[in-house]
């Protein structure tokens, strides 16, 4: 993975750039020391690795205003940063760069339960956003793995996703509003605590723009009641096909679960091994869970239930209880962690139309043999988003490398089938050299226009989601423009 | 009036345009900006629909009637249930599907499932300069690169002309019900209507309408669960209620504030914060209003010219003047946000010539 080389008249101006920050930010804000920077040198794609040249952390918008006229008049890159749990190197930084972590801003601003919404600063957690308003019955809805580490900040930069997103949309469907910091320090309000836009729909091309259009210091979430109750039912099947099919029958029947999870035979028996939750061995396992009263989840269930015997299930196994709910749950809460005990493993994000499903798993798994690598898939099957885990050694030379191709091919595929390259992890840097797969140089060149016209002198994250060649002369007029 | 048949003959037009183009699907909206017309209703057919995948594909140009038509075969909807803009505006002409989408049109189940931007997925169209330009997809869940496709919902036309759209829609109830609540003022039935909202019985659409003095609860899904909830949410408001079976038609009609217009007021859509609403009311000026969205969309009618913004003064959210004249259609941007969006409209359309002025 290609980075840009770092620039040596920033890197000469590194002791003036840390006074200057150091006149604005508290001094156990400013981190400058090599020992320490090196706390900053990756998120949670591990596989790349460079320390920050600074990395600071403001506690207000004031505070983060200040650090970005700073850099914009140094013509330093910033690289924001919430909790740094990125799977696609999106807070990765350049060695000439300032990290930007909003952790330290983490206050509740305001919870309004009249009006359902909740404002935050962006370096609070997921998870905390609902747990500040859960006493009163209420949660904030989207809901990544990560979700008990994960900032705001990173869930809008990269508009995340979760499994219950079905029902209740992703990051960008449940954001009413943003203060947000521009490159040259201005601080700007889009949206609110009201329903939609008064002009152009500008949070809606902020949120999913990787940290690279401004720096959000607070947020207006929705949130929602509680249902009464959810349950789960767990299906085997002997075939990926006939899982796929029960899916879209599901759907069709009007019965709109809030998750549809999707695990094959490889992540199954991974799964078994490590959490042994008493799954079936067999080709294709599906999770359908429901809400509502318990009358009417029994109702759904059996609905489901009735639709999943018409496809000769292997096990049919309904959920009474919290406890067996948790026991459904438990194999495909650990599949990451399954795999994890096997290999090293890296994991895609691609979405595929969900009538492709049989096709493309056929596909992964012709390829997993030419590739000699072992790969197992788990899925939102309902709208479609797959997570391919491709097991490697890093330790291994050349293994990684053979691995990244893997899942570029799986990508490739993906887009092939009418799908994308990424569902909800983000392009960051491990994705952005295989844009030109799904945009035409058009495409992105209008993409980049809007990251024109919000940072002209690409400073911000700038490194990122566009092909490096794309985005080249872009980048090459900000360091020429010193 | 220009109308091409083709996203090539579209874009042609555009470059070898020499003058502002006004942009519009089947022109029902309202939206009359100066410059050529340039419509979209030729550029028409529905390209791709799986029900399985709750996905539809069609041209931009394509009405709304054939889309709902095709959807109710397979017993499925448009669910944010845009709203139809003819009765209102006493207009004619035929609705499209490209139209909905670049003034992310929605009805009462927003508040609930979202705006028509929520089920967009993918779009083409064509720049001020003659560009084909694609974004998103047609699958549900997509953050390859960054969202135009929300930029150019509700953008109307001015930062290009909508070609194709891919969008996600949802399976049709079993059934719906509507609790109707009698007699509260409008603070009362604002914050019964917020009450119903913070519970788990799932209302799908909140409306008061003070000149009835009657406030609605609609509850959709599986016929026992519906009656389940309408019970429940009689038990937690109270009062005086009736059950109203004839909810499809009940929300038809409301959807499309039938009822509301007269021959010569002005016509405004305020979006606030719901509890803000009743103040806003009684600042505002209006001769007669409605209440959309539990309180969070105000539709206000007003003597002609009345100068609303003025008169609401501050408060969090927009006024969108729906039909008058000599007042601006949007609100006025603030310095930060314009700068922006006068950035955006210098980098999509640099000619300033689609719908030009109709934004800022």
């Amino acid at each position: 993975m290609e980075m840009p080389v770092p620039n040596p008249a920033v890197l000469s101006r590194k002791a003036r750039v840390v006074e200057r920050l150091s006149a604005v930010l508290p001094a156990d804000a400013v981190i400058h020391d090599e020992r320490e920077t090196r706390a900053y040198e990756c998120d949670a794609l591990t596989a790349y690795r460079c320390a920050p040249m600074v990395a600071v952390l403001p506690s207000n918008t004031e505070q983060v205003s200040a650090v970005l006229r700073i850099c914009h008049e140094e013509g330093v890159p910033v690289v924001p940063r919430g909790s740094g749990t990125s799977l696609a190197g999106g807070a990765l930084p350049t060695a000439d760069c300032v990290i930007l972590g909003v952790a330290r801003m983490n206050d509740v601003i305001e919870t309004d339960y009249e009006n359902r919404f909740i404002r935050v600063q962006t370096g609070r957690t997921n998870l905390s956003v609902t747990g500040a308003v859960e006493e009163e019955g209420f949660f904030y809805a989207p809901d990544p793995s990560s979700q008990l580490a994960c900032a705001i900040a990173g869930n809008i930069a990269m508009n995340s996703g979760g499994a219950h997103c079905l029902k209740y949309g992703v990051t960008t469907n449940n954001l009413m509003g943003v203060k947000m910091v521009l490159m040259d320090g201005e601080i700007v309000d889009i949206g609110g605590a009201y329903l939609d836009a008064g002009g152009l729909d500008l949070l809606g091309v902020i949120c999913g723009s990787e940290g690279q259009l401004g720096v959000v210091t607070e947020a207006t979430l929705r949130i929602l009641h509680k249902p009464e109750g959810a349950r789960p039912v767990l299906m085997g099947f002997d075939d990926n096909e006939v899982a796929g099919e029960c899916v879209s029958d599901i759907i069709k029947a009007g019965v709109l679960p809030v998750a549809i999870e999707f695990m094959d035979r490889p992540c199954i028996e991974a799964t078994e091994a490590f959490a042994k939750a008493g799954y079936p061995m067999c080709e294709a396992l599906l999770i359908v869970e429901v809400e509502g009263s318990d009358a009417e989840i029994d109702h759904q269930l059996d609905l489901i239930m009735d639709i999943a015997r018409r496809h000769n299930p292997v096990e049919l196994r309904q959920s009474k209880s919290p406890e067996e709910s948790a026991a459904i749950w438990l194999g495909r809460k650990s599949a990451f962690g399954a795999m994890g005990q096997i290999n090293d493993y890296m994991c895609l994000d691609g979405t595929i139309p969900v009538s492709s499903l049989p096709h493309v798993l056929r596909r992964i798994g012709e390829m997993s043999k030419e590739y000699g690598l072992k790969v197992g898939n788990v899925f939102h099957a309902g709208d479609g988003n797959m997570h391919p885990l491709i097991l490697f050694d890093a330790n291994k030379p050349g293994d990684l490398e053979l691995c990244e191709a893997f899942g570029a091919d799986i990508l490739k595929l993906c887009v092939e089938v009418g799908g994308c390259l990424t569902g909800e992890h983000g392009v960051g840097i491990e994705k952005r050299d295989l844009m030109h797969v799904q945009y035409a140089p058009a495409d992105l060149e209008a993409q980049m226009a809007v990251k024109d016209v919000f940072d002209p002198q690409w400073l911000l994250n700038p490194a990122k989601v566009f092909p490096l060649d794309a985005s080249d002369t872009r980048r090459q007029m900000a360091v020429a423009a010193e | 009036m220009y109308t091409p048949s083709t996203e090539a003959e579209l874009a042609e037009i555009i470059r070898d345009a020499d003058g502002p183009l006004a942009v519009r699907g089947g022109g029902t909206r309202g939206i009359d900006a100066t410059g050529a017309p340039l419509s979209t209703s030729n550029l028409s057919g529905i390209t791709l629909y799986e029900p399985g995948a709750m996905t539809v594909v069609a041209q931009a140009g394509t009405p709304v009637s054939k889309i709902e038509e095709k959807l109710a075969a397979e017993n499925q909807r448009l669910a944010f249930e845009p709203m139809d803009h003819r009765t209102l505006l006493g207009k004619t002409g035929e609705p499209t599907i490209g139209g909905v989408m670049a003034a992310n049109i929605s009805g009462p189940r927003r508040i609930s499932v979202g705006a028509a931007r929520d089920f967009l997925l993918g779009v083409r169209y064509v720049d001020g300069m003659g560009s084909i330009v694609k974004n998103g997809g047609r699958v549900m869940k997509n953050v390859t690169g960054y969202d135009l496709v929300k930029l150019m919902a509700g953008a109307h036309g001015t930062l290009g002309v909508l070609t194709e759209v891919s969008f996600k829609v949802l399976p049709c109830p079993e059934t719906e019900a509507t609790l109707v609540l009698h007699g509260l003022d409008e603070t009362s039935a604002i914050s019964a209507l917020a009450k119903a909202l913070g519970s788990p019985f799932e209302v799908s659409a909140a409306g008061h309408d003070p000149a009835e003095q009657q406030t609605l609860l609609r509850v959709e899904g599986f016929e026992d669960s519906v009656r389940y909830r309408i019970g429940a949410l009689q038990k937690l408001l109270g009062g005086e209620s009736t059950i109203e079976q004839e909810s499809k038609a009940l929300w038809a009609a409301w959807r499309d504030v039938a009822g509301f217009s007269n021959a010569t007021e002005d016509i405004w859509r305020v979006s606030c914060k719901p509890s803000d609403a009743p103040a806003l009311t009684a600042r505002s000026g209006a001769t007669a209003v409605r209440y959309d969205w539990a309180g969070g969309l105000i539709w206000m009618r007003a003597p002609t010219g009345h100068a609303l913004r003025a008169a609401l003064g501050r408060y969090e959210g927009h006024a969108t003047l729906i039909r008058g004249e000599g007042q601006a259609m949007f609100e006025p941007e603030t310095a930060g946000v314009g700068r922006i969006n006068a950035g955006l409209r210098a980098r999509f359309d640099p000619r300033g010539i689609l719908n030009k002025g109709l934004m800022g």
